[in-house]
């Protein structure tokens, strides 16, 4: 789950991380209060989930209130990545001596978290670690112990050449408390990019950025009032309360699939074969009828979806509990696009019979991938791949 | 032979009580898996499907004489249960459970390792070495007791591939869901070590997807070891979109790596034939494995 740079700084004052003044607005008048109230230089950052806002003119410096107000009405009128502005923050603005990255995730490869630093911080840092990973510090954090005094006092030495051991034991100390912050709310990331040394001594996370944990979210209700959905997400989210794991994709071949790992191989088969699938939609290991057919109205919802394709291999799942529920959703609708359905394994036989049974316009498949021709030719593509 | 599952498991299932324990509690048991005993804390005493139920752990041990735990506690107790089977005596420990939180596994996977516990999973189909034994929710009519060891990091995918294997005759020695989490207990690697030293295993399938570096790491295993068994692959997700999370919580692709382009060139620069979709995999096994 992402959160806005706005919520996450509120999270790092929490934890005793030094920030800039700053306060989030919605509206220009709200963009010149703020500014008004720092009384100095502000720089005015959109509040969008998506990477490489500054470079989308996103983040622009003013230099009085009125000034604040005229910037603040351009940036929230702006679309960043197909996301609308909603809101800004304004933030005190700072003189920047130096620029440094600090982040931390789980490392799958060690199981463990990670801390990573780098003097070289700033909003190239993912070229800095294309390009110059050596530039990067990465220490492994044993999860019993956290991360000790002396390990942060080495990273934050990473970032310094020469300067008085009171800023290193600062930055060690931040360095801690992002962890104790990484740990405590189940972050997935935590980063500060850039972490600044400013003209006047002070160390001050500047941006600030924390994703939690999906599954984890059982034990923080409140951050259900952190969400900010765009509508495909929001599309997502009522997929997921149904049971579903669905994702939206640019083609035109609806797929019903269960499981995650066959749903990505279905979509891989689509695309193997010439076609462009139209969503990822896993219904899940133990389905019933009710979630195929919710499955159905989300696919029949999108006006990009001219083909239907049910790939379904009944392990767990009930091939019947699977012919049901389409059998359910198809009733009392009409349905002008085609459906091919590949069904096989636990109750095939039961599930064929309800299919036929009910005299739908269903194309049968029996392998994949005679389902992914039958799906992509029932739209009228070639799909005929020399093998 | 066959690995990490046979005639000589003896499996408690924590969680046994629940709606999924108690269903693959009794499936295991008619497969032939020796199910000894069940765990529900304050449930002891009492029994399922002919299952005698404890209070915990160490007792399904001492009295049933358990080597393998079988998890279903949900994901919000799930990390105490692996913590209780990492004390118990178990030497496997397979985590069914989805939806547990990472930095919970980091902990549990710390403990175990501690421990010299294995841990399959979480947020796996378990495993199944067909004839023998099935610690799980496999579903076991898809699996034959054959020549090919499968390692998985999805469900329904492997079952799909899995069946192909077993229709054209050559069936499995083992079958391994390793689970779609980020932090998992056994991975690739772990899995070729042990299906090397299996005489019964002529040749291992591993069911990648996008995400981690797992599929790397296992190719830079078969080259320095020069495994010496065939290795066929396939990877899921070639057409996901950077950044999404796929239904797994582990098959996301992010910053340029773990995309099914860069896993597929490590397969096949380490001689692992990669098929481009499930049905070529027993294609491909056709050419390695003659008879």
């Amino acid at each position: 789950m992402k959160i806005h740079e706005y919520q996450a700084r509120e999270f790092f004052i929490r934890y005793g991380i030094p920030t800039p003044v700053a306060d989030v607005a919605k509206n220009k008048d709200e963009v010149y209060e703020i500014a008004k109230k720092i009384g100095k230089r502000v720089v005015i950052k959109a509040q969008v989930q998506v990477g490489g806002r500054g470079k989308a003119g996103g983040v622009k410096l003013a230099n009085n209130p009125d000034e604040a107000r005229e910037i603040g009405e351009k940036i929230l009128n702006m679309e960043i990545k197909g996301i609308k502005v909603k809101r800004v923050l304004v933030m005190e603005a700072v003189d920047i001596l130096k620029e440094f990255y600090i982040g931390i995730i789980v490392d799958r490869r060690t199981k463990r978290p990670v801390i990573m630093v780098s003097p070289a911080g700033g909003v190239d840092i993912e070229e800095v670690a294309k390009k110059t990973p050596e530039k990067i510090y990465k220490l492994t954090i044993d999860p019993l112990y956290g991360v000790l005094q002396h390990q942060a006092r080495n990273l934050a030495q990473r970032l310094f050449d020469n300067v008085d051991f009171n800023f290193i034991i600062r930055t060690a100390e931040i360095i801690m408390r992002l962890y104790k912050l990484f740990i405590e709310t189940d972050a997935s990331i935590a980063e500060i990019n850039p972490f600044v040394l400013t003209k006047n001594g002070e160390l001050l996370a500047i941006d600030s950025k924390i994703n939690f944990d999906d599954n984890a979210l059982f034990r923080h209700p409140e951050y259900e009032n952190l969400k900010d959905l765009t509508e495909d997400e929001k599309i997502e989210e009522d997929a997921k309360k149904a049971g579903l794991s669905f994702i939206k994709l640019s083609g035109n071949i609806g797929c019903v699939v269960n499981g995650a790992g066959l749903a990505m191989a279905t979509m891989d088969v689509i695309k193997y074969f010439g076609g462009e699938p139209a969503n990822f939609l896993d219904v899940g290991g133990s389905s019933n009828p009710e979630k195929v057919k919710n499955a159905m109205n989300i696919l029949l919802k999108d006006k990009n979806v001219k083909s239907i394709w049910f790939n379904i291999f009944g392990g767990i799942t009930r091939c019947d509990d699977i012919a049901k529920g389409l059998v359910e959703a198809m009733k009392g609708i009409e349905i002008k696009i085609p459906i091919v359905v590949r069904i096989t394994g636990t109750n095939e036989e039961l599930a064929k019979e309800i299919i036929k049974d009910s005299k739908l316009p269903i194309i049968f498949a029996n392998t994949m991938s005679e389902g992914a021709k039958m799906a992509i030719k029932s739209i009228g593509g070639s799909n005929e791949r020399s093998r | 032979m066959s690995v990490l599952v046979d005639e000589r498991t003896r499996v408690v299932v924590q969680g046994i009580t629940g709606r999924d324990g108690s269903f693959h509690a009794k499936k295991m048991k008619e497969y032939g898996t020796k199910v000894v005993a069940g765990v529900t804390p304050g449930k002891g005493g009492t029994f399922v499907d002919g299952i005698p139920v404890f209070n915990s752990v160490i007792e399904a041990v001492e009295k049933e004489g358990a080597n393998t735990s079988c998890i279903f506690v949900p994901a919000k107790f799930a990390l105490d249960a692996i913590f209780e089977a990492g004390d118990s005596g178990v030497s496997l420990i397979v985590t069914i459970t989805e939806g547990i939180p990472v930095i919970d596994m980091v902990k549990g996977v710390r403990y175990l390792e501690e421990r010299g516990v294995r841990l399959i999973g979480p947020n796996c189909p378990g495993i199944i070495s067909p004839g023998k034994s099935k610690v799980g929710i496999i579903p076991e009519r898809f699996y034959k007791k054959g020549r090919v060891g499968i390692v998985s990091r999805s469900g329904t995918l492997t079952y799909e591939i899995a069946s192909h294997i077993t229709e054209a005759g050559y069936g499995e020695s083992t079958a391994v869901g390793i689970g779609g989490d980020p932090v998992i207990g056994t991975k690739f690697v772990d899995m070729l070590e042990l299906f090397r030293d299996d005489p019964e295993t002529e040749a291992v399938v591993i069911i990648g997807e996008i995400g981690g570096s797992d599929e790397e790491d296992a190719a830079r295993y078969i080259v320095e070891t020069k495994f010496q068994k065939p290795v066929l692959g396939i990877i899921a997700g070639r057409t996901a979109p950077p950044g999404k999370k796929m239904g797994h919580a582990g098959a996301i692709i992010t910053g340029g790596t773990g995309t099914a382009e860069e896993k597929i060139r490590a397969f096949k620069d380490a001689g692992v034939l990669v098929a481009d979709i499930p049905e070529d995999v027993v294609k491909l096994l056709k050419e390695v494995l003659k008879g």
